[in-house]
């Protein structure tokens, strides 16, 4: 069975250039010049290599593309074959851009904002297990330090709202701190139940986990992965959730006074942040750079990237089909409905590791917890929701043109009832 | 274990020179002359509302709800806290281990709880 070697050609194993180079600069120089370059090598490869092209290319070609397909329109398609080169376009078009600075605004945290922005969004990915040996920095508390700094950008965008000392701005910013704040404990109770049942704090120990018991955690743990997925989007203001940037309301939230490059830079690390949670699903729910064997034929990084960019599909997706939320119903939804899921979730998965810890019943047993945990998170989000008083629209099975009318009939097609 | 955490610090730093150079890039932009220079007209400079003359000042009182939020967070963010040491040793804390997490996190449920029924978490 062929497993990745330690030559520096080898592909399955990208690990093997940094060290090379490593080992080359520690033959010729003292060891902390390799010890200050390790860093810089690393930015490169998992920022400059993997992030901004993903986010060039899925996240402002790509999302516009997909979501002109489904609003029945072409999206960009005019600069380059098929539009590829939209996204140089639009970063050359932001460098030349007229940058205003109202002339109330506090200059200094407006001019601050942006940089606090960016560079939690270069942390996030350094604890991500790009393979089994590509990480950058394999932190036994992996699991906090990314809680810890995907905290950090809400700061940015009320010091952004703060600072334009514009009205919008500042609700803007009061609302992008009350959404993640409420969005935060569901979620961080959530991935406190992977981290119960994996029983390890750090990212590649989970997926280790993952592959040893042959059972990605979406299975074992189906509720939760639905709840990270609805509070991470509210967390990044993507379109189901984005009542910050809500721009039938107020105006564009924090962002209302920034142009030119330093709302390029916003604009682009929500892209960013949002590969970050998907890269962050991939390795905590979808097992990571694992795929039941398939990893020792396929290089696992790009099985980590096929699973980053499919999670980052399922954002598109929903911000293409779903309509913007009202403030009170999302508040509401946190507390009331999410918190008392997350709670119960975290008791039914430490049960279980109790249980298959004490009576001994070896690790086929995680797959008859997943069917209990599926079966178990089905009637609790039902029941919660009855409980609460949801209940399901009465909605005309079918629009009242298609029922009326027969629905759309082409006038110059006579088979289908036309002229 | 130290050793990675420096290699966080370093890349804390270029971290922080990336955007840092986007801006000084806009800056050298503007000197060049490739970006324009002043606003072509003083009305730009003004706060956006909506094209409309702006009145008062921009930090208004706002909904007083927020602040029940922000204490419901610290709240709950305080005991999450406190349930991370817990996480990693739940075979050898064992059943009686989760008893007193239980007891733990009911506290807060009931504080959660009263916090319902005195309508903190309705926005009206």
């Amino acid at each position: 069975m062929p497993t990745a070697t330690d030559h520096w050609y080898d592909f399955r194993d990208l690990s093997n250039l940094s060290r090379v180079i490593l080992e080359g600069i520690d033959s010729v120089g003292p060891s902390e010049l390799a010890y200050l370059v390790a860093p810089l090598i690393g930015f490169v490869a998992f920022f400059l290599v993997f992030v901004l092209p993903s986010q060039l290319f899925l996240g402002v070609y790509g999302e516009r593309r997909i979501i002109g397909r489904m609003q029945a329109r072409k999206g960009p398609n005019r600069v380059g074959p098929l539009g590829l080169l939209q996204p140089l376009a639009d970063a050359v078009k932001l460098l030349q851009k007229e940058a205003l600075t109202p002339a109330r605004a506090d200059r200094a945290i407006m001019w601050a904002a942006p940089i606090f922005f960016v560079a939690p969004a270069v942390l996030l990915f350094a604890v991500i297990p790009f393979g089994p040996r590509m990480v950058f920095a394999d932190l036994p508390a992996g699991l906090i330090f990314f809680i810890a700094v995907s905290g950090l950008p809400v700061l940015a965008a009320f010091m952004a709202g703060w600072g334009s000392n514009n009205k919008y701005s500042l609700f803007g910013a009061m609302r992008v701190v009350a959404m993640s704040v409420s969005y935060e404990v569901p979620l961080v109770l959530m991935l406190l139940g992977v981290a119960v049942f994996a029983n390890t704090l750090s990212l590649p120990g989970i997926v280790l986990f993952q592959a040893e018991v042959n059972l990605w955690l979406v299975f074992m743990m189906p509720l939760a992965f639905a709840v990270y997925f609805i509070c991470v989007s509210a967390e990044l203001n993507r379109t189901p959730t984005d009542i910050a940037e809500a721009e039938s309301e107020i105006v564009a939230g924090y962002l209302t006074e920034y142009s030119g490059m330093k709302w390029g830079l916003f604009y682009g690390m929500d892209i960013g942040y949002a590969l970050a949670a998907s890269a962050f699903a991939a390795t905590v729910f979808l097992g990571g750079w694992s795929m039941w064997g398939l990893e020792q034929w396929v290089p696992p990084w790009l099985i980590f990237v096929a699973k980053t960019h499919l999670f980052y599909f399922v954002f598109i997706w929903t911000r293409g089909t779903l309509p913007r939320l009202r403030v009170d119903q999302l508040m509401g939804f946190a507390w009331k409905f999410l918190l008392p899921l997350a709670v119960f979730n975290l008791f039914l998965v430490a049960l279980e590791r109790l249980l298959w810890a004490e009576a001994d019943l070896g690790d086929g047993i995680v797959f008859a917890f997943a069917a209990v945990n599926i079966a178990l998170s089905a009637v609790a989000v039902w029941g919660w929701a009855r409980l609460l008083g949801y209940r399901p629209e009465r909605m005309p099975t079918r629009p009242r043109l298609a029922r009326e009318a027969g629905g759309y009939v082409p006038l110059d097609d006579p088979a289908a009832g036309g002229r | 274990m130290l050793h990675e955490y420096g290699h966080i610090a370093i890349l804390v730093l270029i971290a922080l020179i990336f955007p840092a150079g986007a801006i000084v890039q806009s800056w050298a932009f503007q000197f060049a002359g490739i970006r324009p220079r002043v606003p072509s007209d003083p009305v730009k400079e003004d706060t956006y509302e909506c094209g409309m003359v702006t009145r008062g000042p921009a930090l208004t009182r706002f909904n007083f709800r927020f602040y029940y939020v922000a204490l419901l967070f610290l709240l709950f963010d305080v005991e999450i806290v406190f349930l991370f040491p817990w996480a990693v040793v739940v075979e050898d804390a064992g059943l009686a281990g989760l008893g007193k997490i239980a007891i733990f996190v009911g506290t807060f449920v009931v504080g959660g709880l009263y916090a319902w029924r005195k309508r903190a978490l309705e926005w009206d």
